[in-house]
């Protein structure tokens, strides 16, 4: 790809595909306009590469080229999605065909949607996209980043560096016709390190990227930070003691624990679950949902951040959406066909994994605003807890609203003073009042380093989430120390 | 769908011009799917899907030293660059005295039936596939006035065709079918809702479950969750039942894999031959039982699948291995490698812990106090350690009886710990999807609640 076509998608897609807006206008036109009330055609071209250096060799290295082309006919409640991987005339005409055949069951309102026409951010053009760097400054990094992490100390065993990098080119066309394209840089450095000491083994990662050039991770010494953090990680484990079990004052450093808003009520809040209402949150706009010091923003406008988007999977521009405010709920994320059928506007959530599969609504950046207290004076105001400041992955049940998320580093808070660190434990609450129990908030609001992943029905998406430190009175931690 | 012929030949023209560019040796993969899915959620079509997908991936060996490339996109511009890519991928990576093809001879002579393709699942047309799903939601909403809305029902189907090729001259396919029904409803009382599910999925769509008793299944599943409270944190003996033992399985195959343990990633590390479970545990891994879900004829690099003992009465008897894990750990494939978009792996194919004589209902009439668990969510496994701390929801056993409905509380423990203190295997297994155990009884867990 040159230059030219990086910042040109119709062009892009025109010359390779022979595929042009004004033929995706047409196809929409002449088989969609009339009986659908929605309808789109989304073109997709991604590099994905992986490297991957463990002891010291590269174990991994691979280059994988995808693309596609996923049509969209919807009516009512009803969605009708086609894809093919062979971007040509006639595929695209029969997966039109097959998108309309679920649109052509029942009357429709014979209005289409009209898409936002707002205009598509530019939040990270590159001069250099870290797709096109070269492979051996890549992988000269990996390598200093395995000798950084086993010079951090004797007992590392075994250091796992990766880089993931991918682009995406996609262009969008919408029966109302709006056209819009996209093109999308995205990269990650992970390291992942195992530690022994007397035969006990533990594990420690640390990571982080975005829609940033290769040389992000040069930046700030970061690469050199990620490789002592998964370093420092796995060494701490190693003298963790059993994690308590039962209900206790939490405190949540800054950062990554913000997952416990993607999954308390991040997804509670996507349209699609409250449309249907079967949402722990449903139709409970305007009600309190957590303490008056909480505010809750959904924000995929933050420039070169993991979770940012120009536009949506529907051409939508992201934006800033207050999900609560001082505690209250005030917003859902939507996606085009959900709003319209909650008489909402689309907010620029509506994304899909790829080509592949129909957009949902899923989240962006999401975070909580900076409040007023010291994050130590908040640690000291606790006599007995935990204090948790790294977090693994996390689940929710969006009906019954109970969410889980798994802590890798914790400690014991033993009055008011950091103790111990433990094993890794699941903490579990109860979205609709885990944040009702939300006691302090600190003035140290940090978005996490870009490594997070979101799965939805299936689908993955690159996810930003960010906190405060926070405190919460009372939060079951599944511990073994009864 | 194009023939096998065909797209052996295009596999085999790719891996040439891969030993053209100078790699020394070359395997590649070839994979064809059409898919169909279709939701309906309150009796209405939500969401049809059709697709067509095919990804050729290659893997090439410059002398030792590899990489692998993939692409969708299968004309022949985009091949040569896929390989030209590759070839260029693996002179930059370094050499790896482990890293190579299985031997020639090792691999499949022949491709083995295990009728993995129904030849009349395709019959069906499109609005009789959706009627199967509205018939389980229906089933599911029609149960119990509290049944009162749903997250919606899914049938769907996929035929693939999978070509695999050496540039020793192998190249063999096969093609499978697959189906499947779920439903997802939801249950209210007092204003509390409660959602649940169940599924079928099968090579061949006779052998799916029929739609009423999936819905039926799902609706008893939600309305056991109505009016579920949290407990004390306590220390008591918790069942799992057959779906959540079945996670406890495949977190045992994770650690047994050649990846994990190469990397000294695994609590079963230095473990091979030793006790690991208590001895009525017995975990078996079996590739070639006809029309099973997670059967193969031969395994990501040509390698003829088998049934594997993983533990026989709680020993480990085997690493799970492919060609690369193998010689690293100095040991022989165990013809479990898998190819993923990324490259080869190792994955199990159909594992089941072997069912024991009890009834689920006499282990749990067992218990004086304990914890029945149905599901468990989030990612607290530790694999290094084996340190283990999930969420769960199911219900209490008091007195040898199921009774009130729990949720919001933890299960924790240590997989070997719990493997040790397995005291009763039901004898209900059933081969329902790729990863199956029976109801699994575990002597002590921490529960954490209030």
């Amino acid at each position: 790809m040159n230059d030219l076509v990086r910042t040109q998608p119709e062009r892009f897609f025109a010359d390779r595909f022979n595929v042009t807006p004004g033929l995706m206008e047409r196809l929409l036109g002449g088989s969609l306009v009339g009986r659908v009330d929605d309808a789109d055609i989304y073109l997709e071209y991604r590099v994905n590469e992986e490297l991957v250096l463990e002891e010291n060799v590269v174990k991994k290295a691979s280059r994988h080229v995808s693309q596609g082309a996923g049509v969209r006919a919807q009516a009512d409640t009803r969605t009708g999605y086609a894809h093919t991987d062979e971007i040509s005339l006639g595929n695209l005409e029969e997966a039109a065909r097959q998108a309309r055949a679920i649109a052509d069951r029942a009357g429709t309102s014979g209005t289409l949607a009209v898409a936002g026409r707002g205009r598509p951010h530019d939040l990270y053009t590159l001069v250099e996209p870290p797709i096109v760097t070269a492979l051996e400054r890549k992988l000269d990094l990996l390598r200093r980043v395995d000798t950084a992490a086993r010079a951090a100390d004797p007992r590392v065993k075994q250091v796992i560096a990766s880089l993931s990098t991918e682009e995406v080119v996609v262009l969008l066309a919408t029966a109302s016709g709006w056209t819009v394209g996209d093109v999308r840089p995205l990269t990650r450095l992970n390291v992942t390190v195992i530690a022994e000491d007397n035969g006990k083994r533990e594990i420690g990662s640390w990571g982080g990227g975005g829609r940033v050039p290769f040389d992000f991770f040069l930046e700030e010494e970061r690469w050199t930070r990620f490789a002592a953090e998964a370093a420092r990680q796995a060494i701490l484990k190693l003298r963790a003691v059993e994690a308590p079990a039962g209900t206790m004052t939490v405190v949540l450093g800054p950062g990554w624990p913000g997952i416990l808003l993607h999954e308390a009520i991040g997804h509670g809040l996507e349209g699609d679950f409250n449309r249907k209402g079967v949402s722990a949150f449903a139709g409970r706009l305007g009600q309190k949902v957590a303490s008056e010091l909480v505010t809750v923003v959904d924000d995929g406008t933050i420039p070169n951040r993991r979770g940012s988007l120009n536009v949506d999977d529907e051409g939508t521009p992201t934006g800033r959406t207050v999900l609560i405010e001082n505690g209250v709920l005030t917003g859902y994320m939507q996606d085009r066909l959900n709003a319209r059928l909650m008489k909402m506007a689309p907010t620029g959530n509506g994304r899909r994994e790829s080509y592949a599969h129909p957009p949902m609504p899923r989240m962006t950046n999401t975070f909580m605003l900076a409040g007023q207290d010291d994050p130590e004076e908040i640690i000291r105001s606790v006599p007995n807890g935990l204090y948790a400041v790294v977090f693994g992955g996390g689940q929710v049940d969006i009906t019954s609203g109970k969410f889980v998320f798994s802590a890798s580093e914790a400690y014991l808070i033993e009055d008011g003073r950091v103790t111990a660190p433990v094993k890794g434990a699941t903490l579990i609450g109860n979205g609709p009042d885990a944040l009702t129990r939300v006691s302090r908030v600190g003035h140290d609001l940090k978005l996490d380093e870009g490594v997070g992943t979101c799965g939805k029905d299936g689908q993955s998406v690159p996810v930003g989430v960010g906190l405060p430190t926070i405190r919460i009175d009372g939060m079951t931690v599944g511990g073994t120390q009864v | 769908m194009s023939d096998g012929a065909s797209r052996a030949g295009l596999l085999v023209d790719v891996l040439r011009r891969a030993g053209a560019r100078g790699a020394t040796a070359a395997d590649g993969f070839l994979i064809d799917e059409q898919h169909f899915s279709a939701s309906v959620r309150l009796g209405q079509v939500d969401t049809v899907k059709h697709s067509r997908e095919q990804r050729l991936s290659l893997r090439v060996f410059a002398g030792r030293a590899s990489a692998a490339a993939s692409t969708s996109d299968l004309s022949r511009e985009s091949l040569e660059r896929v390989v030209d890519e590759a070839t260029a991928l693996a002179r930059v990576t370094a050499e790896d005295p482990h890293a190579g093809l299985p031997d020639p001879d090792q691999l499949v002579t022949s491709v083995p039936d295990l009728e993995l393709e129904d030849p009349d699942g395709n019959e069906l047309e499109p609005e009789a596939k959706i009627e199967l799903a509205r018939q389980a939601e229906a089933a599911a909403l029609e149960t119990d006035p509290r049944m009162t809305n749903s997250e919606g029902a899914e049938y769907w189907d996929r035929r693939a065709r999978y070509v695999y090729a050496t540039s020793h001259g192998f190249a063999q396919g096969y093609a499978t079918s697959s189906f499947g029904l779920s439903v997802s409803p939801v249950a209210s009382d007092n204003g509390v809702m409660q959602r649940d599910y169940w599924y079928s999925a099968a090579r061949h769509r006779s052998a799916l479950e029929a739609p009423a008793a999936i819905g039926r299944t799902a609706a008893r599943r939600a309305l056991r969750r109505l009016n579920a409270r949290k407990v004390k944190t306590t220390e008591v003996p918790v069942i799992f039942d057959p779906d959540t033992a079945a996670s406890l399985v495949r977190s045992v195959a994770g650690a047994a894999s050649g990846p994990s343990l190469y990397r000294r990633a695994s609590f079963l590390l230095d473990r091979l031959g030793k006790r690991i479970a208590a001895p009525a545990v017995t975990i078996v891994d079996d590739g070639t039982i006809p029309r099973a879900l997670g059967s193969r004829p031969f395994d990501g690099e040509g390698l003829a699948t088998g049934r594997t003992v993983l533990v026989g009465e709680g020993n480990l008897q085997t690493y799970l291995l492919d060609s690369y894990s193998a010689r690293k750990l100095g040991l022989t494939s165990t013809h479990h490698a898998a190819r993923d978009g990324s490259g080869v792996g190792v994955s199990t194919t159909n594992l089941m812990l072997l069912p024991g004589t009890s009834t689920p209902e006499a282990l749990i009439a067992s218990v004086k106090n304990g914890f029945y668990v149905t599901e468990l969510i989030g990612f607290g496994v530790n694999g290094v350690t084996g340190d283990y701390s999930r969420g769960a929801a199911g219900l209490w056993i008091e007195n040898g009886q199921l009774t009130y409905p729990v949720e919001e509380v933890t299960v924790a423990g240590n997989l070997l710990e719990m493997l040790a203190a397995i005291e009763g295997i039901g004898n209900d297994l059933v081969l329902r999807d790729r990863t199956v155990a029976p109801t699994l009884l575990i002597g002590r867990m921490v529960v954490a609640g209030n």
